[in-house]
């Protein structure tokens, strides 16, 4: 086995330790919570605000790919996605479709 | 062991038609295709997906690797990008707790725990009785990880053929997914507050600090989400 190869075991396996350490210690902390207490309520807060803030982060401040379109692009796809989203009563395909084709197209266009 | 019928009504779960295995797939799809053009063989890219199955630290695993990060800064930062999993597996597992279960289930189904599974479980945890939730849960958690694994594997596959814009492209479809997910899921003011002051504050706590803005501003805007939630009950 080859150097590199060898290295990039060792990455997987320390990413995935590093994943599964958040998943295994939330499963042990919520061994203690009852679903009704405000420690529940609290924690249901902190799920919901930290993914909002993961996504809009992805948008605003892209990492890989999704940086090569300018910032105005791509809040402009997320808006009208999200306009779509709810002139379609909620419907969570058209914008999912809409949002790949738009960014497609105004990156080749704009 | 574990009941098949609930087992079943969870896999099933992800095959409607606004089911999140079209973003997760599109996701898995371009990480697939990022990983062998940074130079993964086929076994580690799939290996990637099947024991770590979280875009985002895979993202940053990726990024870390192509500069030479150590293993240590690489592990620092895969936790601080997925720790957002610790609060989110909090706020879902005690609402799968039963006497009647045993707990390696939730420490092997823990694996699975990733946005996609955790909206989904949220969503559906009512309708399935108390007892059984954990096996229901195991379900949409082997539907959703199957679903990225065979989405890296087919992204690896034809990731000669995607061009740039559409990994670009493909890239979006995640976050609008999720995002009108999220903005679906704003029932109370407590959540509505969650993901309102979540999406600014991201953003704004990345000007201060790049690493930790996703806990800053998580759980900034999660204790005053909770507290606009109390005062309002």
């Amino acid at each position: 086995m080859t150097d590199f190869s060898s290295n990039i075991i060792l990455v997987i396996a320390v990413t995935s330790i590093a994943t599964y350490l958040s998943r295994s210690l939330g499963v042990l902390f919520s061994e203690r919570i009852d679903e009704n207490s405000k420690i529940f309520r609290l924690f249901d807060c902190i799920a919901y605000s930290t993914l909002a803030a993961l996504i809009s982060k992805v948008v605003v401040f892209p990492a890989g790919d999704l940086g090569e379109a300018s910032n105005l692009i791509r809040l402009i796809v997320v808006f009208v996605c999200v306009g779509v989203f709810f002139i379609a009563k909620r419907n969570l395909v058209y914008p999912t479709v809409l949002s790949a084709i738009l960014l497609t197209t105004l990156i080749k266009f704009v | 062991m574990i009941r098949s019928g609930f087992y079943l009504k969870g896999l099933l779960s992800v095959r409607s038609a606004d089911s999140p295995a079209i973003a997760l797939g599109c996701s898995f799809l371009a990480i697939g295709a990022l990983l062998k053009n940074i130079g993964f063989n086929f076994q580690q890219s799939v290996s990637s997906t099947l024991f770590t199955y979280a875009l985002p630290g895979q993202l940053v695993m990726a990024e870390s690797f192509l500069v030479g990060a150590s293993l240590v800064n690489i592990f620092i930062a895969v936790w601080l990008v997925n720790a957002r999993l610790f609060p989110m597996a909090v706020s879902m597992f005690p609402l799968l707790k039963s006497k009647k279960q045993p707990k390696w289930k939730y420490y092997i189904s823990c694996h699975f725990l990733a946005v996609s599974s955790w909206l989904i479980m949220k969503k559906d945890y009512r309708t399935i009785d108390e007892s059984y939730r954990i096996d229901f849960w195991m379900g949409i958690g082997t539907a959703t990880w199957s679903v990225a694994i065979l989405s890296t594997i087919l992204g690896y596959l034809i990731s000669d053929y995607l061009s740039k814009d559409m990994m670009i492209g493909l890239a979006i479809v995640n976050p609008v997914y999720f995002f009108c997910m999220l903005l679906g899921s704003m029932k109370n003011i407590a959540i509505g507050t969650s993901v309102i002051l979540g999406t600014i504050l991201g953003p704004v706590f990345y000007l201060i600090s790049p690493e930790w803005c996703i806990l800053y501003g998580g759980v900034t805007a999660g204790i005053i989400a909770f507290f606009a939630g109390e005062i309002n009950d």
